[in-house]
């Protein structure tokens, strides 16, 4: 793990204004992000998402976003124009969404949205394009890749539409991928075997990884380092090895909350909440 | 909660916007209300809901707005032109176009009332039927209203009208008979896609019957597809009984029916071209208003996106 | 209570169900996991009568079910399914929700029997004239489960019934769920994806792959991992985290 800091967020704000009055999605989150994979996990409502949708500029219409600070590498993310976002977006910084059913083009091929997304920031030729395409599906170990090049999202399985989104993402070699529940719409032996594309893919090519997940176990067993966001704030930063060790309440009652397979059969302790935790 | 400047009372405010309603009169007065509260924002939705209701505040004021009799003939004030005694002029017997035009709201009215009476329900009916229970049901329904889909609608409404004779009644009844097939295809529409939501599944698990199924779980959410499609085709429904009535097939003279007012000013359009422009603008204005309506409905009318 | 015998179903020409056999003691807990197209949703199906084609059979407290199910069936099981965003009626009240299958059944009493449904699953009377877009996830979930016990059945399908919600809400209503078997003397019948929520909240467990039982084990043997067919082992494995070895052992099931 390098100790060169990529990006830097500090005190960002995300605020919906909606019909019902204003919403506080995110409160302040500041976080230093190295060479590294960083877990973001909550659950609903705790504005993870958000703070992933912020970094690249993507929240809502109806959203602000502020910050004291947000700088990638040389870039001052958030003062960006629409032209400067298109030369960040893809190139340096990447997403990877949910559901590919609601990601990937439901009306162009396999192949003619990955080379989209490679010709969006290479300039070469359409024979070039393909080739890298290609290449690309066999990197997420795609085994019949000119099929699934000629194919429609709908004619693929989820976990190969996952494959896809990440092959689509990572085709233009960003330095960030942000990754928003990538793999909570798969099944569970689905969900690993995508991670490990997703792993190998980060540790090859030495990219920092922003993971979003509710699922406390995924993260902890993937990512170096955790935090853990209670609506809008982030209420614990630690080690992914010393997630045991959590100190806030809210951290520790999500670990102990999880029915666990060698558990006995008594009640689950629940979270008790508490109006402090909100405040951060 | 919202800003609006409400003029309700305090006490009625806090009944409809409370968070526990305590009975399931009060939860609907409260959803209504929220619906009107952003209803209301839509300021465009407002003047076509204004155009409406004054359409029927005219129609049931006209004895008390109308200045002068509007079948009264006066031969002696044939086609004058507006003017402080006749604010819209005097047509070719030498009525007043202004008391004929507010006389005429009813007819309007009545058309667009009675079409939207017998037509949205009995398409309502046809498509939920349809849609529920497929199959053979479902390819009879639909080929009936494939057949009268595939006439244009003044078309069919002029053939029916000419087979039934002239009139006001029969132009309703022509009007109703062409309009209902859109609606069951709306209904179809939305009873396929909700058939397969686990809260059918559910209330069927629970021995609902079928007929309560369709009544009570899958009209409800064909409810706002279906009155925005209505409004919006009421301007269309007022078109066609003008042009029935252009045509002499509607309202018979001398009902003051706003189509047959400007078939009648057809021949003086040139040099008095107040006979058939004053209840062509009434027709237009009406139209939009409608149309307006409609748009402002179908934007707060959204089952999927809640409330 | 339950006995499932050779079931086999069929959607249109795929063979969904091969040969389950499932036994469920009363007021016992019986899960079935699998993966999605593992079959154990359809399982649930076929006993509620909502699958057309099948064949075994199906005996339930005594009685064996034909293609149709009647009123009796539907006060005997009850089914809560995953979506707690689609299985209430979102033009509804609470009210109305819970009440329609006591006038259905001509039960009577219904405002005492909604009040008392209500108060089961935790919820106070302030939620009972809402429509469900007003609630949260989990509490539409525990309206879904007070739907299902108002006709005071015997039986519970659970259809994957926390799947949809966050894992400290999760954590809430597992433990409504247990606490109503003691309470109620319920028969369970749960299906989930997750083999951590099964080994938790049931007695015998069932690992189902592409509409077959691959293997059947007690929650004392999933506990110690005792589990011998590899497609459950992988299973097993898989619900421990990630594990980059671990992942290089998985196989295709197909």
């Amino acid at each position: 793990m390098s100790s060169e800091t990529l990006l830097t967020v500090k005190n960002l704000e995300v605020t919906f204004n909606t019909p019902k009055g204003k919403v506080h999605a995110v409160r302040g989150v500041s976080f230093d992000l190295g060479r590294e994979r960083l877990g973001i996990v909550g659950e609903s409502g705790s504005g993870k998402s958000q703070t992933g949708r912020a970094i690249l500029g993507l929240t809502a219409a109806n959203g602000a976003i502020t910050a004291e600070k947000m700088q990638f590498r040389d870039v001052d993310l958030a003062n960006l124009t629409p032209k400067q976002w298109r030369k960040v977006r893809g190139a340096r910084i990447s997403m990877i969404m949910q559901d590919p059913k609601y990601s990937l083009n439901p009306v162009m091929t396999i192949g003619d949205q990955i080379i989209e997304a490679y010709r969006e920031h290479h300039k070469v030729n359409a024979k070039e394009a393909r080739l890298r395409a290609l290449e690309m599906l066999e990197a997420v170990k795609i085994r019949d890749p000119e099929r699934v090049f000629n194919a429609y999202p709908h004619e693929t399985s989820g976990g190969m539409g996952q494959r896809v989104m990440i092959a689509m993402m990572l085709i233009p070699d960003p330095e960030l991928i942000i990754a928003d529940e990538p793999t909570s719409a798969l099944d569970v032996t689905v969900q690993l075997q995508v991670m490990a594309i997703l792993d190998d893919l980060v540790r090859d090519r030495g990219m920092a990884l922003i993971f979003i997940s509710h699922d406390l176990q995924l993260i902890s067993s993937f990512c170096d380092r955790v935090l853990v966001m209670y609506q809008g704030h982030v209420v614990e930063e630690l080690r992914a090895s010393e997630l045991h060790n959590a100190k806030h309440p809210y951290a520790k009652g999500l670990l102990n909350c999880l029915p666990k397979m060698d558990g006995d059969h008594s009640d689950l302790p629940t979270l008790e909440r508490e109006a402090s935790w909100a405040e951060g | 909660m919202t800003t609006q400047i409400s003029t309700a009372k305090p006490g009625l405010k806090q009944w409809l916007t409370s968070d526990t309603p305590q009975s399931r009169w009060q939860a609907k007065c409260g959803r209504a209300w929220l619906g009107w509260i952003k209803f209301s924002e839509n300021k465009l939705a407002m003047v076509g809901l204004s155009v409406v209701v004054g359409l029927i505040l005219v129609t049931i004021f006209a004895p008390l707005l109308a200045p002068y009799d509007p079948l009264a003939a006066d031969l002696t004030n044939r086609i004058q032109p507006p003017g402080a005694e006749h604010w819209f002029g005097t047509d070719q017997l030498g009525r007043d176009i202004l008391s004929r035009l507010i006389y005429g709201a009813q007819y309007t009215l009545l058309i667009v009332g009675l079409v939207a009476i017998t037509a949205a329900p009995l398409g309502l009916l046809v498509g939920t039927a349809a849609g529920f229970f497929g199959g053979w049901i479902d390819a009879v329904l639909m080929r009936i209203t494939d057949v009268f889909l595939a006439f244009p609608k003044l078309i069919l409404a002029l053939a029916f009208v000419s087979a039934l004779g002239p009139g006001i009644e029969n132009a309703i009844l022509a009007i109703a008979i062409t309009a209902w097939p859109p609606y069951a295809r709306i209904a179809r529409a939305e009873t396929i896609t909700v058939r397969k939501e686990d809260y059918i599944e559910a209330a069927r698990l629970q021995g609902t019957s079928n007929f309560a199924l369709i009544i009570g779980h899958i009209t409800p959410m064909c409810m706002s597809s279906l009155v925005v499609r209505v409004t919006l085709d009421m301007a269309g429904m007022i078109l066609i009984a003008a042009g029935l009535g252009f045509l002499g097939l509607g309202a018979q003279p001398p009902m003051p029916e706003w189509g047959a007012m400007v078939s009648d000013g057809r021949q003086f359009l040139l040099e008095q071209w107040w006979v058939a422009t004053v209840p062509g603008l009434a027709i237009f204005v009406v139209s939009l208003g409608f149309n307006l309506l409609g748009d402002g409905l179908r934007d707060v009318l959204d089952p999927r996106g809640g409330d | 209570m339950i006995e499932i015998s050779k079931l086999n179903a069929w959607f249109d020409d795929n063979h969904v169900l091969k040969d389950v056999d499932i036994s469920v003691p009363a007021n016992g807990s019986f899960g079935l996991v699998g993966e999605s197209g593992s079959g154990k949703s359809t399982v649930l199906r076929t006993v509620t009568g909502l699958v057309d084609d099948w064949e075994g059979t199906i005996t339930v407290k005594g009685k064996k079910l034909g293609p149709k199910r009647d009123k009796d069936f539907y006060r005997l099981a009850q089914m809560v399914f995953q979506d707690p965003f689609g299985s209430l009626h979102p033009r509804h009240t609470i009210d109305r929700i819970l009440t329609e299958p006591v006038n259905i059944h001509g039960l009577g009493n219904s405002d005492a029997r909604v009040v008392e449904a209500l108060t089961q699953v935790g919820l106070d009377n302030a939620f009972r004239f809402r429509y469900p877009h007003q609630l949260s996830g989990g509490q539409r979930q525990r309206v879904a489960i007070a739907r299902a016990l108002i006709l005071e059945p015997k039986i519970l399908l659970l259809d994957e019934p926390t799947s949809a919600l966050d894992v400290s809400i999760q954590a809430e209503v597992l433990n409504l769920l247990g606490r109503l078997r003691r309470d109620l003397g319920l028969t369970y019948i749960m299906v989930s994806h997750d083999l951590a929520v099964v080994a938790h909240m049931c007695d015998d467990i069932a690992i189902m792959n592409h509409g077959r039982i691959v293997e059947r084990a007690t929650a004392e043997q999933l506990a110690e991992g005792t589990l011998e067919h590899p497609y459950s082992q992988q299973l097993y494995k898989a619900a421990g985290g990630y594990d980059r070895a671990v992942v290089d052992t998985f196989v295709d099931w197909d």
